[in-house]
């Protein structure tokens, strides 16, 4: 690593021009000025080059000193990712703590991953055998539930000489090969440049949260993307946490990209606490984070996005399902239009650079499930699930719509249903999954062959309320006829009770799918009872306070564990209701 | 702070290129640091102060906390400071005053500095802030039963031109104490706490005098002014100063929490003020304009003070802040009450139609919130049925107000039994809990005539709270 030495000319807040930087190159790393504040090039003029300053400015002047180090950012990837807080250049937020106090001061270059610590290593090849990229050479016990693999780095190809078990430093040798490469625990990675793979699949198998209005009414495929653009309020932030929690997956990386303190505070302090529903494990066992808090420096803000793609990406290859959560995209996005504003790049719309889209579908799209390099034949995926801060709630905006036309999933958050308290205030006009096709075949096989049956109920319904309420609005609920009250009281129903899940509820955070389907029979079977009922000539109030429907009012926060058996009882319970012929009130 | 190497003559330049609006262009200056103070030496005595807010080989540009008025290119000299902005700091700061850039206006001599601190301040590691929890009872049904205040929250307050922000923000300061709950389930409310820990800091940014005024009676008369420290740049003030003002602010108000363990509660007003001085700096600099010619980072820029609240690990104090803003034209999309809404926890937003009504406090719920009031609420911080009973008020009050909005269109005799009950709550909600005037309400009493107010309702409408609440609060004879 050879590095050479600039000047600085220039100081424009975040974004510092420097002469003598000839042998710079896009995106390299440099050091910046007496205090050494790490920064990246972002535009070479001659021997010029404009550097993005990872940390604040201010005290800078000119003449100072720059250092190019000939290398880009990179990742440090290997055993120690997962349980680490990370900023958004990778460094972990625990060590500066201890090493500048309780508040974050400047220039400080430390390493991602701990020196000093051993890990148990495996090996899982022998001597003699030939090993291609992406080949596991042996494995760590990262976490109780996450096995970390040892793999052989891009582009490195050849015979094993030596290889041995033992306890290693990430920097120490585990195998060499016999042209005498070294492989060792950890590898590095460019965070700007998407890691490798041998084939993209088709998102066929559903990432699966827990929350029924993403799983039942817009489901997003395992590698999917998925948008929550919402005003603020509107509780992304609280969605993002529910899905790192109860999401189905091997890894989690939590972005707090420009977010607020006092919140990240609530994740770092809930998260050791919290168990993961299907193994019972702590929850940071699987979760690592990314926090560059909005009063950060901005620089670092629109790298923590690559750094937490890039891990995610080193999990996946492993053949983990990871899941990413951004929150927020929008902040992001802001970064990169402060940047270029300083750079005095002619502005796109709102003030954004041109090259917005391009950047958001390159970052989209390093999500994706694929079939990792290596001879063995193993998939991963990684979901992405970004959160998206549109001004004034107005989704015309240019991330909003840039993001939307390369999302599969939209979830959109509605300020009006969090005005309410209805929550997940997720808007279901608005609202879309591209993905229903290719997973209803795997909910019919592996959860209810009536799935995508209850689901189009469900939208048709809602559709129904709609239309009726827009009457309601002019001639007055008592005009309606009783068959559409029906509708009316249904669809409330299927809002208040099913759609609206609180992340606070001990029993009903997270709902296992069994129970997603039963509770829908449920509301399905009443719409047929209140119906069959009527024509009986039942009168409607009396149904209206019928045990059964406030039963079902209170039935999600019955255990999952019998919800089967409840689910089966509760319907024969309504066949027998209605073999009586007249119903009580 | 940053060394620099040390230079014998007091740099002065007379080499001033260009002046334009609030900025100066000044040519071949060495070595100036970005953010450095500078004074500008006016013909005559006078001494204006500016900042170094960018730094090239061609130009170094200071923006002028005065005017520029008078100002020529020959006429002035500019003095660098060879320091970014600092503030002394000492704990005889409490009971002092201070003009928007952290000069005494009370005619007492100036702090004797402990400690010298740069006023744009550094971020708290995410790792060493303590989670906020204390729930802070500020008296007011509306905050404390629905939008409840914690200890190192951030809670603005949306108001526009004419709404009596400022009283709600003195009654708050008058009325706010610590309480904790009681280990019984059920009871409440135990005053705890040291109260000469507790201190408030004020920044006036760009207020009529009129409005000042009426801050600082309302310390003096509620007997806190010995534990304030004020901070004042008024309208007729150096428009450019008010970028510093609430600097100053927070930089106290760290410095008493988290160096002598105060519980800070500081008021900025009003931050529209502040948000137009950023505009009027970033147009001067031809920098690309955002949504109303704000500029891009604003967010950024605002994030640098909203995020100097909160509490740390093993610190005693806490900083929390109620900064009050004006939307214009009562529209809470525009940028300022906008980005402000996506930094701080929540907001409390006053709403003109209930201000007419003559409801007072005007607090518009629907769009308030309080994003950390879980954390200071339930059974062992407040009470067990808190969470469910403000979830329950809003809804039902949504649907009142929809109800309302349907009776406008279809008369009241187009309504349902249960239209015409929400309508009747709404009524309720707004003329008792809402407008409970300048007195003071315990949590308990508010909690207390939520349950009055649900018995608009038959016990099975109450779907949103548990069963055994219903049993314990609802079925009980109201006292």
């Amino acid at each position: 690593m050879t590095s050479s030495k600039g000047s600085i000319v220039k100081i424009s807040g975040p974004a510092v021009v420097a002469s003598g930087m000839r042998e710079a190159g896009i995106y390299h790393r440099v050091l910046v000025g007496s205090l050494g504040l790490p920064g990246e090039v972002i535009r070479i003029e001659g021997d010029r080059a404009t550097i993005q300053v990872y940390e604040e400015t201010t005290g800078l002047s000119l003449g100072e000193e720059v250092v190019n180090f000939g290398e880009p950012l990179m990742a440090e990837l290997g055993p120690g990712l997962i349980s680490s807080i990370f900023d958004g250049i990778q460094r972990p937020l625990a060590l500066l703590l201890r090493e500048q106090g309780d508040f974050i001061s400047r220039g400080l270059l430390v390493s991602s991953l701990s020196r000093t610590l051993r890990w148990n290593f495996i090996p899982a090849v022998k001597p003699g055998e030939g090993v291609i990229p992406g080949d596991v050479v042996g494995t760590v016990q990262e976490t109780d539930r996450v096995l970390h693999r040892i793999m052989v780095p891009p582009g490195i190809s050849g015979k094993i000489r030596e290889i041995r078990p033992g306890n290693f430093t990430v920097e120490e040798t585990i195998a060499v090969l016999e042209d005498g490469f070294e492989i060792k625990l950890m590898q590095r990675w460019p965070v700007r440049m998407p890691r490798p793979f041998k084939n993209r699949l088709l998102p066929k198998l559903p990432f699966i949260t827990g929350q029924r209005i993403f799983d039942m009414v817009f489901p997003v495929a395992m590698g999917g993307t998925a948008i929550v653009p919402g005003g603020f309020g509107t509780g992304k932030t609280v969605a993002e946490q529910s899905l790192a929690k109860y999401a189905r997956a091997d890894v989690i990386i939590y972005i707090g990209c420009g977010e607020r303190g006092n919140e990240m505070t609530g994740v770092l302090e809930e998260f050791p606490e919290l168990r993961d529903p299907q193994t019972g494990r702590p929850l940071m066992e699987r979760t690592i984070l990314v926090i560059n808090t909005s009063n950060m420096p901005v620089a670092a803000r629109e790298a923590s996005i690559f750094t937490g793609i890039t891990i995610a990406e080193y999990y996946r290859d492993m053949g983990c399902q990871v899941a990413l959560m951004a929150d927020s995209t929008s902040r992001w996005a802001e970064a990169l239009r402060e940047i270029s504003s300083r750079l005095e790049e002619m502005p796109g719309e709102e003030g954004y650079p041109t090259y917005l889209a391009t950047r958001l579908s390159h970052y989209y799209e390093r999500g994706g499930r694929v079939v990792c390099l290596g001879k063995e034949e193993r998939s991963g995926s990684v979901t992405i699930v970004s959160a998206i801060s549109p001004p004034g709630g107005d989704f015309s905006e240019p991330v909003s719509q840039s993001s939307m036309r390369i999302a599969g999933g939209v979830w959109a958050l509605d300020s009006d249903l969090a005005h309410r308290r209805h929550f997940p205030a997720i808007n279901w006009r608005m609202s879309y999954s591209l993905y229903t096709d290719l997973l209803d075949p795997w909910f019919q096989e592996n959860v209810a062959p009536d799935w995508p049956r209850l689901r189009a109920w469900l939208m048709e319904m809602l559709q129904k309320e709609d239309d009726l309420l827009e009457v309601a609005q002019l001639v007055g609920v008592d005009a309606l006829q009783d068959e559409q009250r029906v509708v009316l009281e249904i669809s409330r129903l299927i809002r208040e009770e099913y759609l609206r899940q609180s992340s606070f509820s001990e029993v009903d955070a997270c709902c296992p799918l069994q129970k997603q389907v039963w509770m829908l029979r449920i509301l399905c079977r009443l719409n047929d009872f209140l119906g069959e009922s009527l024509k009986k000539g039942n009168p409607l109030d009396g149904l209206f306070h019928h045990p059964l429907l406030l039963e079902a009012a209170r039935m999600k926060e019955h255990p999952p564990e019998d919800f089967d058996a409840f689910g089966r009882s509760f319907l024969s319970r309504i066949d027998a209701e209605l073999k009586k012929g007249a119903v009580s009130g | 702070m940053d060394s620099s190497p040390s230079r014998l003559l007091t740099r002065e330049y007379q080499s001033a290129g260009a002046i334009s609006g609030p900025l100066l262009f000044v040519e071949r200056v060495q070595q100036a640091l970005l953010g450095e103070m500078v004074s500008i030496l006016m013909p005559g005595s006078e001494i204006r102060r500016g900042q170094v807010i960018e730094l090239s080989e061609k130009h170094t540009v200071i923006q002028v906390l005065e005017d520029t008025a008078g100002m020529s290119l020959s006429n002035i000299r500019i003095r660098f400071s060879e320091s970014v902005a600092q503030m002394d700091l000492s704990i005889d700061l409490l009971g002092r005053r201070f003009n928007g850039s952290g000069v005494p206006i009370d005619h007492l001599p100036p702090v004797i500095p402990e400690k010298r601190l740069p006023i744009p301040g550094s971020p708290i590691n995410p790792l060493a802030r303590a989670k906020p929890s204390h729930f802070i009872q500020t008296g007011i049904s509306t905050i404390d039963g629905l939008n409840t205040l914690v200890r190192g929250q951030k809670l603005p307050i949306f108001s526009g031109a004419g709404l009596p922000a400022k009283e709600i923000a003195a009654q708050i300061f008058r009325q706010a104490e610590i309480v904790e709950a009681e280990r019984e389930p059920g009871e409440i409310i135990r005053k705890s706490g040291d109260p000469h820990k507790f201190a408030i800091v004020f920044g006036a940014i760009g207020i009529p005098f009129r409005e000042a005024a009426f801050f600082i009676e309302a310390f003096e008369e509620s007997g806190v002014a010995d534990h304030t420290v004020a901070f004042l740049n008024l309208a007729d003030d150096p428009t450019i100063e008010r970028l510093l003002t609430p600097r100053y602010a927070l930089t106290a108000a760290e410095y008493l929490a988290f160096e002598q363990g105060y519980h800070v509660l500081v008021l900025l007003t009003d931050m529209t003020n502040y948000c137009e001085a950023l505009r009027e700096i970033a147009t001067a600099r031809e920098e690309i304009p955002g949504r109303r010619g704000f500029p891009g980072y604003m967010y950024t820029d605002l994030a640098t003070l909203y995020e100097r609240a909160g509490r740390i690990k093993g610190r005693k104090g806490s900083v929390t802040q109620i900064p009050i803003l004006t939307m214009p034209d009562d529209d809470m999309s525009h940028p300022v009450p906008d980005l402000t809404g996506y930094i701080t926890e929540g907001q409390i937003v006053l709403s003109r139609e209930l201000h007419r009504k003559g409801i007072y406090p005007p607090i518009d719920v629907l769009p308030c919130l309080s994003r950390l009031m879980n954390q200071g609420i339930g059974k062992e911080r407040t009470r067990e049925d808190h969470r469910e009973v403000a979830d329950q008020l809003y809804a039902l009050y949504a649907q009142g107000r929809d109800a309302r909005r349907l009776e406008s269109i279809v008369g009241a005799e187009g309504l349902s039994d249960n239209d015409e009950r929400l309508l009747e709550f709404a009524g309720l909600f707004e003329t008792r809990f809402v407008n409970q005037g300048r007195q003071k309400r315990t949590l308990q009493e508010t909690l207390g005539l939520s349950w009055e107010l649900f018995k608009t309702f038959p016990a099975e409408r109450l779907a949103r709270i548990k069963p055994e609440f219903i049993q314990r609060y609802y079925k009980q004879p109201a006292k």
